[in-house]
């Protein structure tokens, strides 16, 4: 049997999602720039798909942006906002918990001039809002901050932190990377308060290397890319039709009977949080701050779609390679090797013991997961623990 | 300088082998077909030819020199590489013409001293070998005076031949020298993901022996991915030693039974010693004739002479240390030449570290080695037969 459970890395794109990209590699391969019909057919695609995108998030179609994924969206959203309101101020804000296409960006910002404030979190993860209404101030232009944390699953307030932001100065961005909550969530960017919002196709059973912006009314931010001035010049470089027909299909999916879909998401959840706990020397991180005696309430909390562990006495690599034997995929929270000690900056930030760091797995979830893929997970798991446990370094 | 349209032929020089007597023939043979092989993947039509010490390779029609000067550049025996200018008309004229267009793009800086040497395997020609020398030598001074003509110690010599075509060469770019493979037998190499074991595998091929390798690999405390690792390396290798057969020996359980039976601190060389007995029995079923790995004496625990006498033990063969006098840096130099190094500090680990003790023995002696060795009496025949029984083999070009 086969569990596929890292589906927070990527997602298996949809067969209809195949199919319309099929037509553009193979009957419209038009450029959407040409004068020709052939050309207006490709174009056609960018427009149902930027009405598509645009309906999800009750928005206009002029406000989606497509990129090459989530990576550009960060990067855009950041490097082209801050760019954009270099003479206003150079402060921004932004959390340590945060994905390394937005963190990365906000390091070469400060590289430049910028200056940036890294907000901490409880141990669930949780954006300290106090904490970012005393950094807020004069100079600040950008606020970033994730809607789903991608190694614990950690959900923001949104709304709290766009109302704090806003009513402190409106010419602040609020940029959100949702590359993990959209299709998990509901998002209304305009009716929250959000300016900038990133998401990547390819985490919504959707293709590799394309992706969108959101960009309220309004927000002025400069082009990262310059060249034939596709899209209203902010973002050259002809566009991904066959990328774009993809994400328009899997975005037309992924909200179809979305309540039940996260409703078995959820359900998938609890079942392998509550056959972890009943393993022991197992701890669950992100969803209770003991990571014992986790509730379906506690559950609901969080995204639906990730669940992060710690196996103590057990290094991470090592059960991973081991349940990829037994056809188990999952991530580790952090590379393992002793050469390049690279720990998980999320785990560190959120109060995970040193000694789990290296221990750490993620296991993550789609619509297609099913409750034996996760009850065998779960038993070789358990068949594991024991033997993997008997060899540590002395 | 347009190298490609300048030269269609090289002149392969080859040192060591010239003096290998009668055999010599057997030398010369190899040396063409690892001359080929490495030609092989090469767009472009070669001929390769030996001729009376020495072998030539014509390209024929179009080519790219730097591959071509590269490629040959891989094989071991080759001491120098001449690019050769041919050409069909054997009319003065044209030879004094062309072989000043040699020198003047060959030696842009005109200041040396230098001689001619003909030779006239057409002689039908009208002039003999040394008018030929003489006169080209006086055509050439005329050209650029700043040349000097020096017939004892002479910066350059500038070879003129006359055979069916025209040939002029000078310059030698060096080659790596040493033994064509396949003229030495062959080894076993223990080849993991580090720096030194590719370079012991490069030295030891160098002296004309074909390798085979093998790799230890224990899931899943090493990953798929360093068991990729292992095969790009020997690929890398593969381009100067010629196709190699890589043995994957899944090792985990008798690294798990040491683990469970035997003291920590001796970890290391006892499941060495399991690795060089694995290593010797697929050496003899291979038809080698020893082993080959990239120790160093005292560059780690298990390399100190104390260890290495222990881990010897075990093995009947001969155990080829090409790099044993050697300083880390003076292996890594190597490395980067050959185009291993990178490939070698990607940070997949050969040997998960769980199964390195913190303090491992420098200087264990082998009774107590022996001794902690009979620990595994009762389990260790099986998994040692289980882990011979199950070897992948991956076929590397």
């Amino acid at each position: 049997m086969e569990a596929y459970l890292d589906n927070a890395a990527t997602t298996k794109p949809s067969p209809m999602v195949k199919e319309q990209m099929l037509k553009t590699l193979c009957t419209d391969y038009g450029n959407p720039s040409s004068l020709h019909q052939k050309g207006l057919e490709a174009e056609h695609y960018l427009k149902e798909a930027r009405q598509v995108i645009a309906d999800s998030m009750k928005t206009r179609p002029s406000n989606i942006i497509f990129t090459s994924g989530g990576t550009e969206s960060n990067n855009m959203a950041l490097i082209g906002g801050a760019l954009a309101r270099k003479r206003r101020g150079n402060h921004i804000i932004t959390t340590k918990i945060e994905h390394p296409s937005v963190h990365n960006p906000v390091l070469f910002l400060e590289s430049q001039g910028y200056r940036a404030t890294f907000l901490k979190v409880d141990r669930l993860g949780h954006v300290d809002l106090s904490e970012l209404k005393e950094a807020l101030c004069e100079d600040t232009i950008l606020v970033s901050v994730m809607h789903v944390n991608n190694e614990m699953g950690a959900v923001e307030d949104l709304e709290a932190i766009a109302d704090l932001v806003k009513s402190y100065n409106r010419e602040i961005l609020f940029h959100v990377d949702d590359i993990q909550g959209y299709g998990k969530y509901r998002i209304y960017p305009e009716r929250t308060g959000i300016d900038l919002l990133s998401v990547s196709g390819h985490k919504i059973h959707g293709p590799k290397g394309i992706g969108f912006l959101y960009q309220a009314d309004g927000t002025n931010i400069l082009p990262i890319l310059y060249g034939g001035g596709q899209q209203k010049g902010m973002r050259s470089g002809t566009e991904n039709v066959p990328g774009i027909a993809g994400l328009s299909q899997a975005v037309k999916e992924i909200y179809e009977n979305h309540e039940e879909k996260r409703k078995t998401l959820y359900e998938r959840k609890w079942q392998m949080i509550e056959r972890l706990l009943r393993m022991d020397q197992v701890t669950v991180h992100g969803v209770r701050e003991d990571g014992q005696n986790i509730t379906m309430d506690d559950v609901k909390k969080t995204a639906p779609h990730i669940v992060s562990a710690g196996f103590t006495g057990v290094r991470s690599e090592v059960l991973l390679h081991a349940l990829e034997e037994k056809g188990v995929y999952v991530s580790s929270g952090s590379a393992c090797s002793s050469n390049h000690p690279q720990l998980s900056g999320t785990l560190k930030a959120i109060g995970v013991e040193d000694s789990l760091l290296d221990s750490t797995l993620r296991f993550s979830f789609s619509v297609n997961t099913t409750k034996e893929e996760i009850d065998y997970a779960c038993d070789r798991i358990e068949d594991l623990l024991p033997l993997l446990k008997r060899f540590t370094r002395r | 300088m347009k190298e490609n349209e300048l030269f269609h032929a090289f002149l392969v020089k080859y040192a060591e082998i010239g003096i290998k007597g009668k055999n010599r023939y057997i030398f010369e043979n190899a040396l063409c077909s690892q001359i080929k092989r490495a030609l092989n993947p090469l767009d472009g039509v070669y001929h390769v030819e030996r001729e009376q010490g020495r072998i030539f390779v014509e390209a024929e029609g179009d080519y790219d020199y730097l591959e071509t000067v590269e490629a040959l550049g891989t094989v071991f025996g080759v001491a120098g590489i001449c690019p050769v200018m041919v050409f069909e008309e054997h009319d003065w004229d044209t030879l004094t013409e062309k072989t000043a267009q040699y020198v003047d793009e060959v030696y842009p800086d005109k200041h040396f001293t230098f001689k001619v040497m003909a030779k006239r395997a057409d002689k039908h020609y009208p002039m003999t070998s040394p008018e030929i020398c003489a006169k080209m030598g006086e055509y050439l001074l005329d050209c650029f005076p700043d040349m000097k003509v020096d017939v004892h110690h002479p910066q350059a010599v500038i070879h003129v031949e006359l055979r069916s075509k025209c040939y002029v060469y000078s310059k030698i770019i060096p080659g790596p020298g040493g033994m064509p493979v396949g003229t030495a037998g062959r080894g076993m190499l223990l080849l993991s993901g580090g720096i030194d074991s590719p370079v012991a595998g490069y030295m030891i091929s160098k002296r004309g022996v074909f390798i085979d390798a093998v790799y230890f690999h224990a899931p899943p405390y090493t990953s798929e991915r360093a068991k990729e690792k292992v095969v790009d390396l020997a690929r890398l290798i593969s381009r100067y030693t010629g196709p190699i057969r890589l043995h994957v020996v899944n090792f985990t359980d008798i690294q798990l039974a040491i683990y469970e039976k035997c003291p920590h601190d001796q970890l290391t060389i006892i499941m060495r010693r399991y690795m060089m007995r694995i290593a010797e029995e697929l050496a003899v079923k291979n038809d080698c004739l020893g082993l080959i790995t990239g120790e160093s004496i005292g560059q780690v625990a298990s390399q100190t002479m104390q260890s290495m006498l222990a881990t010897n033990a075990v093995c009947h063969m001969p155990v080829y240390r090409p790099l044993v006098g050697m300083d880390k840096q003076e292996i890594v130099e190597i490395s980067q030449k050959i185009g291993t190094y990178e490939t070698s500090i990607l940070p997949y680990e050969d040997c998960c570290t769980i199964f390195v003790a913190k303090h491992p023995v420098t200087k264990p002696s082998l009774e107590l080695i022996e001794n902690s060795e009979k620990n595994l009496v009762v389990v260790i025949e099986e998994l040692y037969r289980k882990a011979m029984d199950s070897i992948e083999v991956i076929e590397v070009k």
